[in-house]
């Protein structure tokens, strides 16, 4: 595929695991959101997931200019600089908000975030919280102001919304859309809700078989062309279209 | 009461060090033969302590393999010493410590080591972290199950300690021996304390438990 410099993302990743077949070849820019939608079962998990270096197969993946895996390297998780979001509650729920995310700073030497983090996604009041005593949207706000704290070079989002209803998904996004334009890392955002690809993503790859494929004919619109009105309200049919579908 | 205080202790401790990585590997391993190791270290509950003590008799005399493995070491037997009961004890209670620790960590699931994982900890840094305070109930569990299987214990004990006073003579062996001399009396005495004991001991762990719990929430 088309190569993106050396700020972006660049990879190819290939393999059976568990009756599932994975052949991903892909590439996106080093900056905004890059939503990855496909039906369920398609691989996005699975893909993220070999992003993170939590799966295993066999392929090349560079971030940034750096090679975090290629024919003979491949850098275990922990140290590559990469901050994931999990669909479900991931907060260690024998740390207090405060603990989960001086975990990753203090590792990651990433002291000088914290604060910005907090502010962004408004934690100051659940700082002393522990995570089973906060709703579904605050803990995924806490798990990704943890990501972020981690100072990541690529941010990985497994569907941070499917996980909450319809209520917290609304509270959540605007949080979400704070952090788009904040954001100086590339994202990749798991999703297949129509709503938040239209309100966060910069551009979309999709998924299908464990590939990734050319849009389908019905191809998600382009934003960038269009004016701001003529956007928003895109983004807004979508977003009622998208709450819509997981409604109950 | 010392001899038997300082077994169950040690045994409770070593024993802890030992079943801690055996447990973390039957809880994230797949192979199937896993299962052989697994049946292997439940042994001791189903094997009568008579046979269990024959086998460890064997094994720490000073003829066996085991033994001329430590010759160089100037240890030529441990067979009716401290150290043998130490031993034998761990073997005899080694389910109760790997069966509580294991369903710990098979019950936090993959998850918290992921996300561990993707805070830049390593395997180390994340098992002590992470998985060790999330299996803490796994631990205590089974510190107090080895704790009370080793003070309980009798028949291993005997086999392999023979019941020498001040030295490998624990209470459960002593209540015998003054039960075997009609010594009532001090039979009831002995007897009662260990009971008063045993279960002001579980008490104590059990409240200790329910304050660590409500510190979480």
């Amino acid at each position: 595929m088309s190569h993106q410099g050396d700020s972006g993302v660049a990879g190819r990743f290939s393999g059976a695991l568990g009756g599932f077949r994975l052949d991903a070849d892909f590439a996106f820019p080093g900056e905004g959101i890059t939503a990855l939608s496909g039906p369920s079962g398609s691989g996005k998990t699975t893909l993220l997931r070999a992003i993170a270096g939590l799966a295993r197969f066999e392929g090349r993946l560079m971030v940034g200019g750096e090679v975090w895996q290629d024919a003979g390297t491949f850098v275990p998780t922990h140290r590559r600089a990469v901050g994931v979001v999990f669909q479900e509650a991931s907060l260690l729920p024998h740390l207090s908000v405060r603990g989960n995310l001086a975990y990753g700073s203090r590792r990651a030497k990433g002291e000088g975030g914290l604060a910005d983090a907090v502010d962004l996604l408004g934690l100051g009041a659940l700082m002393d919280r522990r995570p089973a005593g906060l709703s579904g949207g605050e803990r995924q706000r806490a798990a990704l102001a943890r990501a972020l704290v981690t100072q990541p070079r690529l941010l990985l989002l497994d569907e941070p919304l499917a996980s909450l209803d319809a209520a917290a998904k609304a509270e959540i996004l605007p949080y979400l859309e704070r952090v788009h334009r904040s954001l100086k890392v590339p994202a990749l955002y798991v999703t297949h809700d129509r709503g938040e690809i239209a309100r966060l993503a910069d551009r979309v790859l999709h998924m299908q078989g464990g590939r990734i494929v050319t849009a389908p004919p019905a191809a998600e619109p382009s934003l960038a062309g269009l004016d701001a009105a003529a956007r928003d309200a895109l983004a807004l049919a979508a977003l009622r279209a998208g709450l819509g579908d997981s409604a109950p | 009461m010392t001899t038997t205080l300082r077994l169950a202790g040690l045994t409770t401790v070593l024993l802890l060090l030992v079943a801690t990585p055996i447990a973390w590997w039957l809880a994230r391993r797949r192979a199937w033969w896993k299962e052989a190791v697994a049946a292997l270290v439940t042994l001791p509950i189903i094997l009568p302590p008579s046979v269990l003590g024959f086998y460890l008799l064997i094994a720490i005399a000073p003829q066996s393999p085991l033994m001329a493995l430590l010759h160089p070491f100037g240890v030529r037997t441990l067979a009716f010493t401290f150290e043998g009961l130490v031993v034998g004890s761990m073997v005899y209670s080694l389910p109760f410590a790997v069966q509580p620790i294991r369903n710990a960590f098979e019950a936090m699931g993959p998850r918290p080591m992921e996300v561990a994982a993707t805070l830049r900890a390593g395997p180390l840094d994340a098992f002590a972290t992470v998985a060790l305070p999330l299996a803490r109930r796994g631990f205590l569990t089974a510190a107090i199950l080895v704790f009370a299987h080793t003070i309980g214990e009798f028949g291993v004990v005997l086999m392999i300690g023979g019941g020498i006073p001040g030295k490998t003579e624990v209470i459960s062996v002593r209540i015998y021996q003054l039960v075997e001399n009609l010594q009532y009396g001090d039979a009831h005495r002995l007897a009662a304390a260990v009971a008063v004991f045993a279960f002001a001991a579980l008490l104590a762990l059990l409240l200790l438990d329910r304050r660590i719990d409500e510190a979480v929430k």
